[in-house]
């Protein structure tokens, strides 16, 4: 099921008693989720990201714009009819019963013509446990579950009604870092062997990265960008998102553009053709520096972070903002933790130039500077 | 398209139904809220009408218009109502004052001393908890008799100044307090009773509070043992007062008297109410039971 | 070590002399003066011991009469106190505006004098030479016949004494029953209403099991409550409840021990107790019940 978000605005009345300004959670929201994707809704917390999901969801109705899905236009209806599986943050199972009965009560709810046979209730329950695997655990009541069993027992609710859209709400973030891992494994592959359309929220961009097919970046209720997780990854359209992506992450320094070449701390460090003269800031990759003895970033060594497969050299440059710089390089280079300097040449393709007030990216050719 | 039609058939069928809802919820809302209201509105009403007019009204009407503050004057002057005020105040303030001091010091020892048995003791406590006073009264009423303590604060005061119940609520709080706070004073020298004094009760002072509330309403609202302990009107609280108006006071005819006397009785508590209302209703919510 | 060991004990003294005397000592005696029989409050002496002074509660028809009052009180009230409240909470609870004014107004009933209202409930209900009384005049207005709820017909007098003890008792219900309803993590119905629950089966199937343990509450201290009713009682009919037939079991011992008929602390005791055994047993059967059915 596809899933067209047009011009979608949400604005909550004011709560405050001093402003009675409203609150506008999201902004002209357009976007398309194509069948069958799996789609992350990535930024900051109180960036609207899970108003949306209530939005399309129908928890909440939108100020202004409209939902599709697929053909229908849902804008209003209420949420039991949208064909809709939700799975709550803290998964919202119901205490009080086993797991079977969980999985079964969005069943028993149908009425009429659409209710199905006990067998066929039956029947269900047990594919929607056995695709999460939790049919050793029917019997048992959510407190008894460990938190990736509850987790996987709220997506198997959601997917029993075999529902068109699947939403969840920060799905990892109630579970500890290695189950973290492991679950959103899980949903992915059972995405895949369902093929429902999912949309997702979580706050986390490595989890977004590494299991969707698309990500919407938000802040502050309006869309920064979309794309698949590598194509935005290397191609911020602005700060923001730059500096949102990736762990460590990019490393912002301030510089400027004089004769088609980027300066930093009084350097030509890249060439940029057909930029003309201005202030800039130039994100880098943690990844993107190249340790070189004539390099043209020189920066003050503070330490050297050893870390296996990699080590980060953290140095101190007068361009650099905010702390230090962090540059993440091979284990096999030969650096010395003693040294009071190091000097780093910057790989074109990691490097980005943002407008200095408006953050904006400016498009640019980058080219090592010979 | 037929899909589509559908679906606003279903949107249209649901808001009406939860106008209906809506409608039905503030309808049962508003009835009982009146049904709580209106004893309240007669009773004002009812005093403020003269005595002559009220008895004129075989159907009683539902508004005066020429209201006399007579009945007020008359419950003063002709029953001792303000002597049956001054008593409750001086009551419910020495009890609550009292009350305070003996929980807060046993709360204090089981919240933070050591000693040895205490675990034990607490439990002992906490099982009074199940005793009804209905039981223990009758013993109670004869040890005041023998101690010739009928008809003074004193026997109506005593046996009131414990609440286990509140020194489990404050014992409770106190133990939110971080310990390391007591070790820190402990450190410098402080003294218990200054610990106590200066930084679990300014700490707890919103607890403290809650309790003393209650404990205000409850002895502004005690009847059965000042009626027991009490037979001279000089000793009455309200509520032995009210009774005794009912019975002997202006005679059973002078109604508006009689609700002016309540007016006067219920006033303070509502005032009190008014003013504390987040306090008492979530200090209540938290274990107090009425009686 | 020692020295703070005494100290505590002087923290504790105040409220243990208080407890010790005025709570354990009667704990004791009141089972003591139950088993005296003959018992003279002027001299302090007794006959003997033994069983007599229950059984001579057991035969006074002033107590049986109480008995009675007393069961139909509380079969009367506690279910429909509880009901109503669970009814006006839900209310409440689904309403945004007005909520607070309606939840100050509901909870009034608890911070006012029960004697006090109780006089302005017999005047409302009451027939008299002058009036029929307000409630009469509605009655009569909708066709009925005035009845006098005060010193009228039995029935009548144990409905103006349910209903005014509702009355009173609601407002502590509702408090607990709107907090209970608070305190369901609203995630719950949100996924009920994805899943298309009807409000029916919301109501029973995630609503009831969510709340029962605090409705189990309100009606264990209900039923506490309503066997120990006597000052409401008062209110309404008067101290001489007995020539009322209006007594509760409460009424009786408080009878017994003082007043009109009173003087005897033994007979008085041996009531007590039986009404402390009557109020065990029923919480007592209300906690093996709820063991099966109220979810924890």
């Amino acid at each position: 099921m596809k899933i067209v978000l047009r011009n979608l605005t949400k604005t909550f009345p004011g709560r405050k008693k001093k402003s009675r300004e409203d609150v506008t959670a999201v902004k002209d929201f357009n976007f398309e989720i194509p069948d069958g994707e799996l789609v992350g809704l990535l930024g900051p917390s109180g960036c609207g990201k899970s108003t949306t999901l209530n939005l399309i969801c129908g928890l909440e109705n939108p100020t202004q714009g409209q939902i599709f899905f697929g053909e229908d236009e849902v804008t209003n209806l209420a949420p039991e009819h949208r064909g809709v599986g939700m799975v709550f943050q803290n998964y919202a199972l119901y205490p009080h019963l086993t797991v079977k009965q969980n999985i079964l009560f969005p069943l028993q709810n149908r009425k009429g013509k659409d209710r199905l046979s006990k067998e066929e209730m039956e029947k269900r329950m047990k594919e929607a446990a056995r695709l999460v695997q939790i049919d050793a655990l029917l019997d048992r009541k959510p407190g008894e579950l460990s938190g990736g069993q509850q987790q996987r027992v709220a997506i198997a609710r959601a997917l029993v009604k075999m529902p068109r859209v699947l939403l969840l709400d920060e799905p990892l973030s109630n579970l500890d870092a290695r189950l973290r891992l492991q679950t959103r494994e899980e949903i992915r592959k059972i995405q895949r062997a369902t093929g429902i359309t999912t949309v997702f929220v979580t706050h986390d961009q490595e989890e977004a990265m590494s299991i969707s097919d698309r990500i919407v970046v938000m802040k502050e209720g309006v869309i920064q960008q979309t794309g698949r997780p590598q194509e935005v990854y290397d191609d911020p359209a602005n700060l923001f998102v730059a500096k949102f992506l990736g762990t460590p992450p990019i490393n912002v320094l301030e510089g400027y553009v004089k004769d088609e070449k980027v300066w930093l701390a009084g350097r030509p460090v890249l060439s940029a053709r057909g930029i003309p003269a201005q202030e800039v800031l130039v994100g880098i990759r943690p990844e993107g520096f190249l340790l070189r003895e004539d390099g043209p970033l020189a920066c003050r060594m503070e330490r050297v972070e050893v870390m296996g497969r990699d080590i980060s050299i953290v140095a101190s440059q007068e361009a650099c903002r905010e702390g230090g710089i962090r540059a993440i390089i091979s284990a096999e280079s030969a650096v010395d933790p003693h040294a009071s300097s190091v000097r780093f040449a910057v790989k074109p393709a990691k490097a980005f130039l943002f407008e200095k007030d408006s953050q904006e990216r400016i498009r640019a050719r980058l080219q090592t500077e010979e | 398209m037929e899909t589509k039609m559908d679906y606003e058939k279903l949107e249209k069928s649901e808001r009406t139904a939860e106008r209906f809802r809506k409608f039905f919820t503030y309808l049962l809302l508003t009835f009982w809220a009146l049904i709580v209201l209106f004893p309240f509105y007669w009773m004002v009403l009812t005093s403020v009408k003269s005595y002559a007019s009220y008895n004129a009204e075989y159907v009683p009407s539902f508004f005066t218009l020429s209201p006399t503050g007579e009945n007020y004057r008359e419950a003063f002057t002709s029953v001792p109502l303000l002597g049956y005020l001054g008593n409750t105040v001086f009551f419910a303030l020495a009890t609550t004052a009292l009350m305070m001091a003996v929980i807060t010091l046993s709360a204090f020892a089981f919240a933070r001393l050591r000693f040895r048995g205490r675990n034990l003791l607490f439990t002992l406590f906490l099982s009074l908890m199940m005793i009804p006073n209905e039981l223990v009264v009758i013993t109670n009423f004869v040890t005041i008799t023998n101690l010739d303590l009928r008809n003074t604060f004193t026997g109506l005061i005593l046996p009131s100044v414990t609440s286990v119940f509140y020194i489990y609520l404050l014992k409770e709080n106190f133990e939110q307090v971080p310990e390391e706070l007591y070790r820190a004073a402990k450190v410098d020298g402080t003294s218990d009773l200054k610990y106590l004094c200066r930084v679990l009760i300014p700490i707890c002072r919103p607890t403290l509070v809650t309790i003393l509330i209650l404990k205000i309403i409850e002895c502004w609202n005690s009847y059965v043992w000042p009626r027991l302990i009490t037979d001279d009107p000089n000793y009455y609280l309200v509520s032995n007062g009210i009774q005794e108006i009912r019975e002997n006071g202006f005679g059973r005819e002078n109604v508006p008297a009689m609700m002016a006397a309540v007016v006067v009785i219920s006033v303070p508590l509502i005032v009190l109410f008014l003013a504390f209302r987040k306090k008492i209703m979530e200090g209540v919510s938290r274990g107090g039971t009425k009686g | 070590m020692k020295k703070r060991n005494w100290k505590a004990w002087l923290y504790l003294l105040p409220s243990l002399l208080f407890l010790g005397a005025f709570l354990v000592y009667p704990l004791i005696d009141v089972f003591v003066y139950s088993f005296e029989e003959g018992y003279n409050f002027a001299s302090q002496t007794y006959s003997g011991t033994g069983l007599y002074n229950y059984s001579y509660v057991l035969h006074d028809t002033y107590f049986l009469q109480a008995v009675k009052n007393t069961f139909l009180l509380v079969m009367i009230t506690v279910p429909v106190s509880t009901g109503l409240a669970l009814l006006i909470s839900l209310g409440l609870s689904s309403i945004k505006p007005l909520r607070e004014l309606y939840q100050t107004i509901y909870f009034l009933p608890y911070v006012t004098n029960t004697l006090a209202v109780g006089l302005v409930f017999m005047i409302l209900f009451q027939k008299t030479e002058y009036t029929d009384g307000l409630v009469n005049l509605l009655i009569c207005s909708l066709g009925g016949s005035a009845v006098d709820f005060i010193d009228g017909p039995y029935w009548a007098k144990m409905f103006v004494l349910c209903f005014y003890t509702v009355w009173v008792v609601l407002p502590f219900k509702i408090l607990i029953l709107t907090s209970a309803l608070a305190s369901v993590n609203p995630d719950y119905y949100k996924a009920a209403r994805v899943d298309g629950t009807s409000r029916r089966r919301t109501f029973f199937r995630i609503t009831l099991p969510m709340i029962s343990p605090m409705i189990f509450y309100l009606v264990i201290t209900g039923f506490i409550g309503a066997f120990k009713a006597y000052s409401d009682v008062v209110a309404l009919f008067g101290t001489d409840l007995n020539t009322a037939g209006m007594n509760t079991i409460v009424g009786y011992v408080y009878d017994m021990l003082y007043g009109d008929g009173g003087g005897y602390p033994s007979y008085a005791s041996a009531a007590a107790i039986l009404l402390f055994a009557i109020v065990l047993t029923i919480t007592c059967i209300n906690l093996l019940v709820s063991r099966k059915k109220v979810h924890s």
